[in-house]
């Protein structure tokens, strides 16, 4: 949670991208992060990100909805309060299997979800910086971080050199925060928005 | 890179000469715009609808369910026919965007959402059968297993009434969670476009804080991966659920181990229908023809004639199998379904759901818009006569001829069912106006493999030989594609 420096190039290319972001990963910049308005499919290999684990996740949840139908159910048929059904069994493990595996889609996909948001930082009323208002359209935007040993004009210099369409020098939140999107938040007061 | 080339035996899946911003402003500009005047007026027909649903659905709770029609012979009437026809309807939102998404159809990108939105407002429909046919609605809690001061009496879990419960709110929940999950991208891109305070503060609420990075990006498909994985049993777990409510009876003509599968294929088939019904008109008042193109109408006309012909297969092995068993129970049943009082649904059943589809085997019909359209509401009539003749014509002749009964409709479960009607489409007006009703990232994610514009591009590839194509693609490709890339 800061206000950092950020140089940021937006790209209206996934080809051009690409090279780009292999330029800027040998560059010893400091790539904060790169924001696409949809999934390009090997950006995060390009970038060095590992695979999410996010499906690890909703197995472990999807066991939680197992043993918890299965367990809840025999707790109640055989100990809390045996009922004799048509002389079937209380221990009736077949009669079972279906709420059994709704219950297993219902844990994983909501433990899923809220991981998903955990993950992301996203939830209703979070806000971030938007560090190009096209970043959700039909722009690739790349914003390296910036410290007071990095020049600025190198550094925008550096990112024209790699096909950026626009750059720009921006004072911004590097996290999240609570707030509405259609208030100015004080921080922004700060944010000199220099287009090159 | 690679090189994103599909087969020209593809048809383009967005038509015109669109790129990504193209993309955004015909997609979002509908959500940005006053509606036109067939919206407003579609809309309060719809909330008129709705408002006369409840009144009904007032009355039969003031008074109670005596004043439906249903009676000692025939327990379950329009209620449960149209729980199970909305339903069916719900399934092939599902189906669209997580059993095509595994299967790798680019198509269901540009109809998932619409289909989506739905099934959900299906299945809420649907949901409101059994909970107002309880006649004591304010006991509904009791399907649910709460702890409780009842004795500790918790709900029959060996019940595939039980099971109900459970499948159908499992399904609503992951259905909207894999919706929802698809919209905050696209909730971000018209909060980021938006140029009034105040929609920009609602979409900036309902997008999250979305802002599209890379490992966002990553687990968001890796959601909707798994997502679709477990969508894929679910929507089949939940319509065999609804048949085992039925087939777990021994009631002739509901004790068949084939209704899952049946009912399965029937869910397809309306819903299928339901979807095409609701998409050629989307198509046409919002101008997305582009997006949503003949194409598209023409794959789910072909799924609307493969599971019409399972539905019929179905009814047939049915037939076949009341013979054949010799069991004089079944034989009576389906005698007096055929032939009995209520011989006209059984007929308008086999017409309109087995007989009429077939005519989707022409090509010419299956691209045909006016007549996608007849052909969609006229599977939707005949999927609730399905209902229709599974419920009420089973039960009408039973045991003791001295019982034997007749049933009709009274007004407040007409006016229940059209409330549902009201519902579902007050749910789909405001749907279309405030949502992105087409996945505007997913389109852009294929955009330049299936974009008519970026196919024709990709012509010379057509003509090439493998071994050329291959060469071409391992050797020179950087420099070919920069040449490409400066070219456009």
């Amino acid at each position: 949670m800061a206000i950092k420096k950020f140089a940021v190039a937006a790209y209206d290319d996934e080809e051009v991208l690409f090279p780009a972001v292999s330029k800027v990963r040998h560059s010893g910049y400091k790539l904060h992060d790169i924001y696409t308005p949809f999934p390009v499919h090997g950006l995060d290999v390009a970038m060095g990100l590992k695979e999410t684990d996010l499906h690890i996740a909703g197995f472990i949840y999807g066991l939680c909805g197992t043993s918890t139908a299965v367990g809840f159910i025999s707790w109640i048929y055989t100990s809390d309060w045996p009922i004799n059904y048509g002389g079937k069994p209380h221990f009736a493990l077949p009669a079972w299997i279906p709420v059994t595996f709704e219950l297993t889609v219902l844990f994983a996909a909501v433990g899923m979800v809220l991981t998903f948001c955990y993950l992301n930082q996203i939830m209703p009323g979070v806000k971030k910086h938007v560090f190009h208002p096209r970043q959700s359209d039909d722009l690739f935007v790349v914003a390296l971080e910036l410290n007071d040993h990095t020049s600025e004009e190198e550094a925008i210099a550096f990112l024209k050199s790699t096909g950026a369409k626009e750059t720009s020098v921006q004072m911004a939140e590097e996290g999240w925060w609570y707030g509405r999107w259609d208030k100015e938040e004080e921080y922004e007061k700060l944010n000199t928005s220099i287009a090159r | 890179m690679h090189i994103k080339y599909e087969s020209f035996v593809r048809e383009p899946l967005v038509d015109g000469n669109k790129d990504y911003h193209q993309v955004s402003e015909d997609i979002i500009k509908p959500i940005e715009v006053k509606p036109g005047r067939m919206w407003y007026v579609g809309f309060f027909f719809a909330l008129t609808l709705l408002a006369f649903g409840v009144f009904s659905v007032g009355w039969a709770v003031y008074w109670g369910l005596g004043t439906w029609g249903v009676n000692r012979t025939i327990g379950w009437g329009w209620d449960i026919t149209n729980f199970v026809w909305w339903v069916g309807i719900g399934h092939a939102g599902t189906l669209i965007s997580a059993i095509l998404l595994l299967f790798r159809q680019g198509w269901r990108t540009g109809v998932n959402r619409a289909a989506e939105a739905m099934t959900i407002f299906a299945v809420m429909c649907a949901g409101q059968f059994p909970i107002w046919h309880m006649g004591r609605v304010w006991d509904a809690m009791f399907v649910l297993p709460l702890p409780n001061t009842r004795g500790v009496l918790w709900p029959n879990f060996d019940s595939p009434l039980l099971w109900d419960v459970f499948a159908i709110s499992t399904y609503f929940t992951v259905s909207l969670l894999f919706w929802y999950s698809g919209l905050v991208p696209d909730f971000a891109l018209i909060r980021d476009r938006a140029k009034t305070k105040f929609r920009k503060m609602m979409y900036g609420f309902a997008s999250f804080g979305w802002t599209g990075t890379a490992k966002n990006w990553q687990r968001q498909e890796a959601l909707a991966l798994v997502l679709a994985g477990l969508s894929t049993p679910l929507v089949l777990s939940v319509h065999t659920i609804v048949s085992f409510d039925f087939a777990t009876s021994v009631i002739p003509g509901w004790h068949t181990t084939i209704f899952p599968p049946y009912f399965v294929a029937g869910a397809v088939f309306s819903g299928f229908a339901m979807v095409n019904t609701l998409l050629v008109i989307t198509r046409k008042i919002l101008k997305l023809e582009d997006y949503i193109t003949i194409g598209h109408l023409e794959a789910m006309n072909k799924v609307i004639v493969l599971t019409g012909s399972i539905v019929g297969i179905a009814y047939l092995t049915e037939l076949f199998i009341a013979w054949y068993s010799q069991s004089w129970g079944e034989m009576e049943a389906f005698k007096w379904r055929i032939l009995g009082p209520y011989w006209w649904s059984y007929w308008a059943m086999m017409t309109c759901n087995v007989v009429s589809p077939q005519l989707f085997w022409v090509k010419k019909l299956r691209r045909n818009i006016p007549f996608t359209f007849i052909m969609s509401i006229v599977v939707n009539i005949g999927m609730w006569f399905e209902r229709f003749v599974i419920i009420v014509t089973s039960t009408y002749r039973d045991w003791i001829p001295g019982s034997w009964a007749y049933y009709s409709p009274t007004w407040p479960e007409v006016g229940f069912y059209l409330g549902t009607f009201g519902l579902f489409f007050t749910c789909y007006f405001l749907f279309s106006k405030y949502f992105p009703v087409i996945a505007v990232s997913e389109i852009k994610f294929v955009l330049k493999t299936s974009g008519d514009n970026y196919k024709r591009a990709q012509a010379k590839y057509e003509e090439q030989t493998d071994e050329a194509f291959i060469a071409a693609a391992t050797h020179h490709h950087d420099e070919e594609h920069h040449a490409e890339v400066a070219h456009h």
